[in-house]
C-alpha cells in the first residue's frame, strides 16, 4: 500500500470534535447542480454538522464551489442554473414551495473567494446588513461585536468611517466576514475565502475559524488540502468524474478530517490527499 | 567558419528603418488629429467670446429684450426660459431613464434587454425636429404653447442618454458586489438601492450631465411647443418661455447689428453653461470617487 505523506493534522484544542451525536444542519439528498444541459455536480448525499468546520476539498472543476451556492441558493442568479434533488436545512427543504430564497441566504450567510466590500465605509459595510434586515438597535455595539468577532476591531476602531478599500486584502475579506456574521447567521459559508491572501492573512482567516464555530456552522470550500486538515473537523472530497460527454462533479468521500487525510477508504481520495493528482 | 557580423547587429538595417518610419509618420498623424479636435474647440469658444464680448453687461443679463426703435434690452427672459425647460426636462427624464436602466440590466432577461437597448438605440437617433412635431401633434394643437410641453419634447431627447449611460455603468458593477448584499439576505431591490446604485453614482451623474447639455443647445423640439412667448421674464412653466436657442435664432435674424452682437454673447453663455456643467459633474465625481477610497 501506498505511504500516506505526511500531512499536519490539525491539533484539536478541546476534545476532538466528532460529527456523532451532533444535530445535522444541511442534509442533501440526490443533490444535482447543472447549468444548461451540463451536471456540474451530481447526486450528492451529504450532511454537515452543527458548529463543526466543514471542508470541501477536490481538484478544479469538480463542482465544490457550485455545491456550495446551492446551500444557500446563490445559484439562483444564475439563470442557466437548475437544482434536482434536495437540501434539507434543520428538516426543510430550501429549495421546497412557499421557501423565500432571500430568507435562506439571510440565515445562511457566504464569504467569497475576492474580498468584495461595498465601495462604502468600513462602518457601514457592516451596518448596510442591519438596517437591510431592521436589526437596527444598538447598531454600534452590533458592528463593534461583528468586527471584534472577525478580528478585525483593533485594526479599524480609529478609522470606522473611512473607505473599506483603503483596508489590505487580509482586512477586507475579514471585514466581509463581519460582515456576514453581524446579521447573526445560523451558518456561514465560505468559498475559498484565502485564496486571494498572503500566507499571513490567511492564517489570520483560519484562526478566526476556529473561534466562529463556536457560535455558528461554517462551511468551507478549498483547494489548499493543508488548509483543510488544519481548519475543519469534517472533510468531504469532491472529484470530477469523467463522463462521454465531458464530466461531472461527484462526492467520494467525506468523514472527519483526520481519517480523510490519513486513513482514506477511497483510492481517489489517497491519491489526491498525497499530492498524486489534482 | 566565421560568425555572420549582420546577424547579431544592433543597428538599424533597412527594413526596421522602414517600420520605424512607418511609426513616426502613424503617431504624428495620431497627434495631429487630437491637436485639430482641440483646437476647434478653441476657435470656436474664442471666436464666440470676441464677436459677442460688447454685448456683455449687466443689463444684457437682467432685461428682456427692448421695445421696437429702442437701444438697449438683455435676454433675461431666454436665460429663465432656459433654465425653467431644461430644469424640468431633467426631473422628467432622470427618474424614468434610470428606471429604464435598472429594468434592463437588473430584471430583464438578456433577450429583453438587448431589444430595450435597440429601442433606445433608436429614440436616441431620431430627429429632433420629429420629435418637436409629435409633441406639437400630442400636446400642443389646440390649447397652445407651454414651457412644460418643451420640457416634455426635451426630456425625449434626454431619456434614451440617461438611460443607455447608467445602463452601461451598471454593467460595470461587478457581480461580486451584487452576490455580496443577497448574500445578506437582501432583496433583488434592496441589493440594486443600497448597493449598485450608489457604486455606480458617478457614471449616472456624468450620463446626466451629458443629456443636460444637449437639451440646453436643442433648438427644434422647442420651436413648435415654447416659442412664441410674451417679452417677459417668467418662471411658470405653464406660460411658453423663450429659450437661448430660440432666441439666438431670433437674434441672428434681426437687422438691428447690436442684436447679432447679442446672439454672439448668448452663444457665450450657452457655451459656458455646457462647460461649468460638466467640469462640475467631473469634480463631483472626482471628490465622491476619493471619498470612497480614503
Amino acid at each position: 500500500m501506498q505511504t500516506v505523506a505526511p500531512i499536519e493534522i490539525a491539533q484539536p484544542r478541546e476534545a476532538p470534535l466528532s460529527a456523532s451525536g451532533r444535530e445535522a444542519v444541511f442534509v442533501t439528498r440526490g443533490l444535482t447542480v447543472s447549468y444548461g444541459k451540463a451536471p456540474a455536480v451530481s447526486n450528492v448525499d451529504l450532511s454537515i454538522y452543527r458548529n463543526l468546520v466543514t471542508a470541501i476539498i477536490g481538484p478544479s472543476g469538480c463542482g465544490k464551489s457550485t455545491f456550495l451556492r446551492s446551500l444557500n441558493r446563490m445559484n439562483d442568479l444564475i439563470p442557466a442554473a437548475k437544482v434536482e434533488g434536495e437540501v434539507h436545512y434543520h428538516g426543510q427543504n430550501i429549495y421546497g414551495d412557499g421557501v423565500d430564497p432571500v430568507e435562506v441566504r439571510r440565515r445562511i450567510g457566504m464569504v467569497f473567494q475576492k474580498p468584495n466590500p461595498f465601495p462604502k465605509s468600513i462602518y457601514d459595510n457592516v451596518a448596510w446588513g442591519l438596517r437591510v434586515l431592521g436589526m437596527k438597535d444598538d447598531l454600534d455595539s452590533r458592528i463593534e461585536r461583528a468586527l471584534t468577532q472577525a478580528a478585525l476591531w483593533d485594526e479599524v476602531k480609529d478609522r470606522l468611517k473611512k473607505g473599506a478599500f483603503g483596508l489590505s486584502g487580509g482586512q477586507q475579506q475579514r471585514l466581509c466576514i463581519a460582515r456576514a456574521i453581524a446579521v447573526e447567521p445560523d451558518v456561514v459559508l465560505l468559498d475559498e475565502p484565502a485564496s486571494a491572501l498572503d500566507p499571513i492573512a490567511t492564517s489570520k482567516i483560519e484562526d478566526l475559524m476556529h473561534e466562529l464555530k463556536n457560535e455558528y456552522t461554517l462551511v468551507i470550500v478549498t483547494h489548499n488540502m493543508q488548509q483543510a486538515a488544519r481548519v475543519a473537523d469534517m472533510t468531504a472530497f469532491f472529484t470530477l468524474e469523467r463522463t462521454e460527454s465531458g464530466g461531472h462533479g461527484v462526492l467520494v468521500e467525506y468523514d472527519e478530517t483526520p481519517k480523510i487525510f490519513t486513513q482514506p477508504s477511497d483510492k481517489r481520495t489517497e491519491g489526491y490527499v498525497t499530492g498524486r493528482f489534482g | 567558419m566565421a560568425v555572420d557580423a549582420t546577424r547579431f547587429s544592433l543597428t538599424l538595417s533597412r527594413r526596421t528603418r522602414r517600420r520605424k518610419l512607418v511609426n513616426l509618420l502613424m503617431q504624428v498623424l495620431a497627434t495631429i488629429a487630437a491637436l485639430a479636435a482641440v483646437a476647434v474647440l478653441a476657435v470656436v469658444i474664442i471666436s464666440v467670446a470676441q464677436r459677442g464680448a460688447s454685448a456683455l453687461s449687466w443689463d444684457f443679463f437682467t432685461k428682456t429684450a427692448a421695445t421696437f426703435g429702442q437701444s438697449g434690452g438683455g435676454v433675461a427672459d431666454a436665460l429663465v426660459g432656459s433654465l425653467v425647460l431644461v430644469a424640468l426636462a431633467t426631473a422628467m427624464a432622470v427618474p424614468v431613464g434610470i428606471l429604464i436602466a435598472l429594468y434592463v440590466s437588473e430584471f430583464a432577461s438578456p433577450r429583453i434587454a438587448d431589444a430595450a437597448k435597440l429601442v433606445l438605440d433608436v429614440l436616441n437617433g431620431l430627429p429632433s425636429i420629429i420629435i418637436g412635431i409629435f409633441v406639437f401633434a400630442l400636446l400642443v394643437i389646440g390649447s397652445g404653447q407651454a414651457a412644460w410641453k418643451g420640457s416634455f419634447a426635451l426630456a425625449i431627447i434626454m431619456l434614451p442618454l440617461v438611460a443607455r449611460a447608467t445602463q452601461e455603468v451598471l454593467a460595470l458593477v461587478p457581480s461580486t458586489l451584487r452576490e455580496g448584499a443577497m448574500a445578506l439576505g437582501a432583496s433583488r431591490w434592496r441589493t440594486v438601492l443600497g448597493v449598485v446604485l450608489p457604486t455606480s453614482l458617478g457614471g449616472i451623474l456624468t450620463g446626466t450631465v451629458l443629456a443636460v447639455a444637449r437639451a440646453a443647445g436643442e433648438t427644434a423640439p422647442l420651436l413648435f411647443t415654447t416659442s412664441i412667448a410674451a417679452n417677459a421674464v417668467t418662471w411658470d412653466p405653464r406660460q411658453p418661455v423663450l429659450s437661448i436657442p430660440i432666441d439666438i435664432f431670433a437674434l441672428a435674424e434681426s437687422p438691428d447689428p447690436a442684436d447679432h452682437a447679442r446672439a454672439w454673447a448668448l452663444g457665450f453663455v450657452l457655451i459656458s453653461f455646457v462647460l461649468v456643467i460638466s467640469l462640475t459633474a467631473r469634480l463631483l465625481l472626482a471628490r465622491y470617487r476619493s471619498k470612497l477610497e480614503r
